[in-house]
């Protein structure tokens, strides 16, 4: 375990008769950005799910900082550092995007609501220190326009980015992204690809992408794991997987090859 | 949007709700012609007043739960019954004095509140309302059937006092409910801009995101409970105070259903907004208690029916027609006509 952060072995994961995971097992090592990538249905986002709680497999654990994630409930995981963007865009719709991100630092939140109705003093302190931060986070994804919007007024591309922006404010050690560039143009993309590897320098953290976008996987991941139909097909360095047999059946089809 | 030339150097002004000298005049203009109503208004007005401040309190309450958490309650008028009856009971029978009654009863009414927000864990929206209008009956069946709360015929509720000065008419009673309101406005309105409020919006907004961002939605749920029925713990004890009796009557599923159209009507999701909606209804009231005996006199042969229905048509139509025309309510056009304000003269 020198450099793994999570380390998944062997989940499988049903819905009723449909085997959505099966024996998946995968590391997520610390400064790397590591791409998940697979065809419509292979379960991606399902892997996903797993790690931030949403879904429990019925089978194999998740192990984090000596935790089994798989019996951790989803408020506590992201409280352990573990922080994720939807493919749905599931921002808080009703408040502006300052406010989005102000309630991802509820977890760094030190004084209980009683002090909040008095607001003055200590708690405007504390609101105003975590301001700060929020303001960093919008400065680096140039946010500034949309400060004060209600993100459920915003364009596609920006909710997307104010999405990232809300995983960022949780001051994350694994940040899980998936699908952050899903129905973008090719400018929007690159705009994202450029964020999400400023974040990853700036503040040297693991970052999982779920893709469908080869060109953006294959430019910007160190690592990628295919799965195809529940299973892990292929993990590698972008070159290998471009060349492994088996993924490219996957994507192209088994008469092909 | 900003009031015109007002520029922010800090996070301090820029976090304010009251920005420039003109809010601050206004507040406390309002404030001090709210103190000096007494001075001038007539014993009827004072009444008229005291009412609505009563279930001003009671629908902040349910503006927290239901306008900013999203979760529906139709058991406020019960939760507000149980603050009425233990004020009464602990002035009564243990000889408390109103000033320690009036927060137990919130408090009590909170915690009887957590019970009835239990549910919530599992199931919501109209799976929720049906449980809550559950445990209403529960207590107003506790209530009618308990001889401590005696019966149906309630119980007599001492009028608040400070040593010899006994707070028994609507004038004295007036300053007690007026402050208390202020006081709980202040609260319920940081509550709302801060850290709490953001996260009740969450679950209100998106569930699952607040979660996976880290709220325990349980924990929030229950506080957004606990705080909305403290409110109606207060407003009751402040009612059974005022009237000096308390009696299951004024707790009905209908005043429950009146609550929730004031904050329709006002609009949900604001706290000037409860105070709009309570505002409108109760003059819908005072319009319909005017006019019906009018009525009456016009049209002898339709009986005393106007007169009793009259009322209950009229809430009817003028929620329908919000919900129609205007369903974020007064408070929209509100935000409509101070961001409008602001810019003048020019236009959108």
């Amino acid at each position: 375990m020198e450099n793994n952060l999570i380390h998944i072995k062997n989940i499988h994961l049903a819905f009723g008769g449909t085997q959505a995971l099966l024996n998946v097992s995968l590391e997520i090592k610390e400064k790397e950005i590591l791409a998940i990538i697979g065809p419509n249905g292979a379960g991606k986002t399902s892997l996903l799910n797993c790690i931030s709680g949403f879904y429990r497999p019925y089978k194999g654990e998740i192990i984090y900082q000596n935790m089994d994630l798989t019996k951790v409930a989803p408020h506590k995981i992201a409280k352990l550092g573990i922080a994720r963007t939807f493919q749905n865009i599931e921002l808080y719709t009703g408040l502006n995007t300052l406010d989005n991100l102000m309630a991802a630092r509820h977890i760094h939140m030190k004084r209980g609501a009683f002090w909040d109705g008095i607001y003055f003093g200590p708690r405007r302190r504390e609101d105003i220190k975590h301001r700060k931060f929020v303001e960093e986070v919008i400065d680096l994804l140039e946010l500034e326009p949309v400060r004060k919007k209600i993100v459920g007024s915003l364009p596609y591309g920006q909710r997307k980015r104010v999405d990232l922006a809300r995983a960022l404010c949780m001051n994350p050690k694994i940040l899980l992204l998936d699908e952050p560039m899903a129905g973008m143009n090719v400018e929007e993309k690159e705009d994202m690809a450029r964020f999400i590897l400023d974040i990853f320098e700036l503040r040297e953290i693991a970052v999982v992408l779920v893709e469908h976008n080869m060109d953006v996987v294959m430019d910007i991941s160190d690592r990628i794991a295919v799965l195809d139909f529940g299973t892990k097909i292929a993990e590698g360095s972008p070159d290998d997987i471009k060349g492994d047999p088996k993924v490219i059946r996957a994507y192209l089809g088994a008469g092909q090859s | 949007m900003r009031p015109c030339g007002v520029f922010d150097e800090r996070y301090e002004t820029d976090m304010a709700i009251i920005r420039t000298w003109q809010h601050w005049t206004i507040l406390l203009g309002t404030i001090g012609l709210l103190f000096c109503i007494p001075l001038f208004a007539s014993y009827y007005f004072i009444s008229l007043l005291n009412g609505i401040f009563i279930t001003s309190v009671m629908v902040l309450g349910l503006q927290i739960i239901m306008g900013y958490c999203g979760q529906v309650s139709l058991g406020q008028a019960a939760f507000m019954a149980v603050g009425g009856f233990v004020s009464a009971l602990l002035t009564l029978k243990l000889g408390l004095s109103f000033w320690l009654a009036l927060p137990l009863s919130g408090l009590s009414a909170g915690l009887i509140g957590l019970i009835g927000g239990a549910p919530s864990l599992r199931v919501k929206e109209f799976y929720l309302a049906m449980s809550t209008v559950a445990i209403h009956y529960v207590i107003i069946w506790l209530i009618t059937h308990l001889k401590i709360t005696g019966y149906t015929q309630g119980l007599v509720a001492p009028p608040p006092a400070i040593g010899n000065f006994v707070f028994n008419t609507e004038e004295r009673m007036y300053y007690i409910i007026l402050m208390v309101t202020l006081l709980l406005t202040f609260y319920a309105r940081n509550l709302i801009r801060g850290n709490v409020g953001r996260i009740f919006i969450a679950i209100r907004d998106n569930d699952l995101a607040a979660e996976v961002m880290g709220v325990n939605i349980f924990k929030y749920k229950m506080l957004a409970f606990f705080v909305s029925c403290f409110y109606a713990g207060i407003a009751g004890s402040l009612l059974a105070h005022w009237y000096q009796i308390v009696n299951v009557e004024q707790f009905t599923l209908n005043h429950a259903l009146l609550y929730i159209g004031m904050i329709i009507v006002g609009g949900m999701g604001s706290i000037p907004g409860a105070f709009f909606g309570v505002f409108l209804l109760r003059l819908l009231d005072e319009f319909v208690l005017t006019v019906s005996p009018m009525l009456a006199h016009k049209f002898p042969q339709l009986g005393m029916t106007p007169a009793a229905s009259l009322g209950v048509m009229c809430f009817g139509i003028v929620l329908v027609l919000f919900l129609l025309y205007e369903p974020r309510g007064i408070a929209h056009r509100w935000e409509i006509f101070k961001a409008s304000y602001r810019i003048y003269p020019y236009r959108k």
